[in-house]
This record gives structure tokens, sequence and C-alpha cells, in this order.
């Protein structure tokens, strides 16, 4: 009795037969709309900093230098996956990928540095891409322009933004750490 | 004799303790998941254990949280010697959404020395099994830092400086 019962077991096994995936041997493809490791494109990125004014777990950071430089830096240890960044970006220069595979023994591993050039705003001086739809441009046309002397006194330097304690601090970027 | 034997037929069999420090449990599932006949780990001889005293692993899963951080440091500390720590999902590697909150330590690198990341949110039960047979080397890394450059200064940006300047010449013109 003991013994037909195994037998009918391993008969009822045996049916459907073997259904471990041999996953780390083989590729297993994902589902379709899964969300992996963003991917930036340098051509595409205007350098609006869409992606990181709604990042959930702020994993990107902007930063600016030297008025022509734009460094964008994605930090992909605390990043949720959400798909936010890829969705208000304007130029879909962010697409979610199918990369999922990111174990590492380091967290750097994952980080993706991106630099940009970009034009210095004549009224503010800070960082602008160059685009035929863009606001300033639209300012500029209305009469919004550098050479009004009158105009000249209240615009603002790059410079004067920033502190020397906040440059200091951004000088090297690190993952905040408690 | 035997003993070097069993040694060399069976490497690496990883006993894993499963520690939830203020996860939602998303993680877990995933963790439970590959414990299944589906994704089946024990091929690699690694088994769920329920005391970190019988444990050569501590899979973390969640931000530590405050009340759990001394908790987490106890069961670590009751893992024998040659132990790992796998940061499981993206509350442990770096944080999450959770990383400078008041009552968050901001990831279990803060908590314990953690050996090995695997982030998702939650990771696809495929890449925790991959991040073990990453520890098991059974596969090689693919994970790099990403350095993006624009190599050139786009040249249109001369060109609309130069209409820009010449933009008055047909008042110009006009003027004769």
């Amino acid at each position: 009795m003991w013994l037909t019962s195994k037998i009918k077991q391993i008969l009822m096994v045996l049916k459907p037969g073997v259904v471990t995936l041999k996953y780390p041997f083989e590729p297993r493809p994902v589902a379709k709309d899964f969300r992996g490791q963003p991917a930036w494109d340098h051509h595409k990125c205007v350098g609006c900093g869409g992606c990181a004014a709604h990042c959930p777990a702020r994993t990107i950071l902007v930063r600016d230098i030297c008025q022509e430089l734009r460094i964008m830096i994605y930090d992909g240890a605390r990043c949720a996956y959400c798909g936010r960044c890829a969705d208000v970006c304007p130029e879909d220069a962010i697409v979610m990928t199918e990369q999922f595979e990111l174990a590492t023994g380091d967290r750097d591993d994952i980080t993706v540095t991106m630099e940009l050039f970009m034009l210095t705003c004549q009224r503010c001086g800070r960082c602008y891409n160059m685009e035929t739809t863009n606001m300033i441009d639209k300012m500029e046309l209305k009469g919004f322009r550098y050479d009004h002397l009158e105009m000249r006194a209240v615009i603002p330097k790059a410079t004067e933004r920033f502190d020397a304690k906040v440059l200091e601090a951004t000088e090297r970027y690190e993952r905040p750490r408690t | 004799m035997l003993a070097k034997l069993c040694k060399k037929a069976f490497p690496r069999s990883l006993w894993v303790y499963h520690c939830n420090s203020g996860a939602c449990n998303g993680c877990d599932i995933e963790i439970l998941n590959i414990l299944t006949p589906y994704y089946d780990v024990e091929r690699f001889g690694i088994k769920l254990v329920g005391s970190p005293r019988h444990a050569d692993v501590m899979l973390l899963s969640g931000a530590v949280t405050r009340p759990t951080l001394p908790l987490v440091k106890k069961a670590y500390e009751a893992i024998p010697a040659p132990k790992l720590v796998f940061g499981i999902g993206s509350c442990a590697v770096g944080g999450g959404c959770w990383f400078d909150t008041y009552n968050v330590t901001g990831g279990a690198a803060t908590a314990v020395p953690v050996n090995y990341y695997v982030p998702g949110c939650p990771p696809r039960p495929e890449a925790i099994i991959y991040g073990v047979a990453l520890a098991l080397g059974l596969v090689d890394k693919k994970a790099a830092p990403v350095e993006l450059k624009q190599v050139e200064f786009p040249i249109d940006a001369y060109e609309r400086n130069k209409a820009w300047e010449e933009r008055n010449v047909i008042y110009e013109l006009l003027k004769h």
C-alpha cells in the first residue's frame, strides 16, 4: 500500500515534467513593459532637469560647472524604478531598459554620470540649452534683451547666486551617509 | 577522507537567514518566491533557516528603521564567523525613498557591513538568483559605472548666434 502510493506520486510528478527554470545558465526574458535600469541618451538630453525634479527618491543630481557644463549624476542605489523620469522627459532622452541583473558588490557600479554642453542665459547667467521653443527665447523676442541698460541693472549674475559654502559642499559629490 | 570528498563534491552550500528590517513585504515575497520549485534555489544548496545561529548568509530587506536597528545588529552578531550579508531591494541598498527620513537609518550598510547589493523595487526573483549566483561565482558581474559625455560642442549654436546677430539686415536694406 505504502509503495503503490509512492509509485503513484512519482507518476503524477512525471506528467508535468521539470518546471524549474534554468535561470542563471539560460537567459530569462522580462515581461512586457518591465521597468529596469533607466538609461540616458546624451544626444537627446537638453538638460532641463525634469527627471531630477520628479524623482521620488531624489536619485538624480544636477550640477552646473563653469556655466557651460552641466553634470547629471544618476545614483542607482536607491532608485525605485518607478519610471517617472521616463514619463516626464520631454525629449524621451531617458528610457527604462530591460536590464535587471544589477547585483553588485559595490554601490558605485550602478552610477551613471552624464556631461552636457549648455549655453549661458543672457539674463540670469545660468545654463540652458538652445531650443527653438524656449521660453527665454520667446521673452527675448518680446523685448527682454541684455543690451537694455535699464534691464541690465536687475540682471543677477550666476556667481552671486552661490555662496562659498554651497560650492565647497558640492565640490565632490558623495552619496549621503548617516 | 570522506569529509574532504564531501567538501569538494558539495561546495558552498549557503544557508540563508531572512531578516526583515522594516520592508514593505514586497522584497520578502520575492525572497519566498525564489524558494518555490519554479525558481528552485536548492539547486545551489541554498536553504532557508529559522535562526541566525544556523545561517551563513543574512538576506536583509528593508531600510533599517530605528526600532529594528539593535535587532539587526544582534542578528548579525549571532551568525557564525564566515558570513555574508545580502541587501535585497532598493531600501536595503541605499535607503529607497526614505534615505533621509527621521526614523530610518538609510540603508543596510549603515547597520551592518553589506557584501552584495541587489537593487530593485522589488527585485525580480531572477535578480535575486543572479545576486546569489554572483556570490557563488557562477555568473559574471554585469553592472559597471557609466560615463556619458558630449564630445563635440553643438555647431548650430554658432549658426544660431550668427543669425541672431544678422537679424536686422532686412531693416538695414530698407533704409536705403
